[in-house]
């Protein structure tokens, strides 16, 4: 199947769930990641039960924050 | 890598972060990289939810909502920017113990003294690097 993976078109097996998206690519600190499929956010704890569909588009977006003290 | 961006984009920054004070604000970057340099082509000036002149954090949704934006005008995440209102433009303990993508690019415009100064940091194990910036002309 196709995916869209951070903007770039890739081949991957069907069936392929979140978390293994997320290995094979080597998400840098995948803990701290939180993942969007097709504009919709998969839920903390349930990336090794979301299964991709053909055409599905995915960011991985990290937590941003901070502080000046 | 040396960071570049056009004036206009520097004076967004500026401006946003003149308009939040006293809080700090914040917002994400996207653009293209050129050999050894990331080349800014948009500033998305956000929300700081905190509202807090010594904390900021970046909502998912909005931070979705620009990448969604740089995917369709063909330009990639290159990192974000906050403010310090009262302090240097380096990273404190929180900053880096927060910034948890190796690869992006980190931002702080200070306003403590009488001009601004906007430096950039990679972050990465627990140690900041600066980065050259370089702001256009036009």
């Amino acid at each position: 199947m196709q995916l869209t993976v951070a903007g770039n078109q890739k081949e991957y097996a069907d069936g392929l769930t979140v978390a293994k998206l997320i290995e094979l690519e080597e998400v840098e600190t995948p803990a701290y990641v939180t993942v969007s499929v097709n504009d919709a956010f998969i839920a903390g704890g349930t990336f090794e039960e979301a299964v991709l569909q053909d055409g599905d588009r995915i960011e991985f977006l990290y937590f941003m924050g901070g502080g000046s003290a | 890598m040396t960071v570049q961006l056009r004036r206009a984009d520097y004076d967004a920054i500026v401006a946003h972060a003149v308009r939040c004070l006293p809080n700090e604000a914040c917002g994400v970057i996207g653009g293209r990289v050129e050999g050894e340099t990331k080349v800014i082509e948009k500033v998305y000036p956000l929300d700081n939810p905190d509202q807090s002149p010594e904390h900021f954090s970046i909502d998912p949704k909005s931070q979705l909502a620009a990448v969604k934006d740089m995917r369709a005008l063909g330009l990639s995440p290159l990192g974000n920017f906050h403010s310090h209102p009262s302090t240097p433009a380096r990273p404190s303990a929180e900053d880096i113990r927060l910034a948890y993508n190796p690869n992006d690019s980190y931002l702080i415009l200070s306003l403590a003294e009488e001009s601004p100064v906007l430096k950039s940091f990679r972050i990465a194990h627990g140690e900041a690097s600066p980065e050259p910036v370089c702001v256009l002309r036009v």
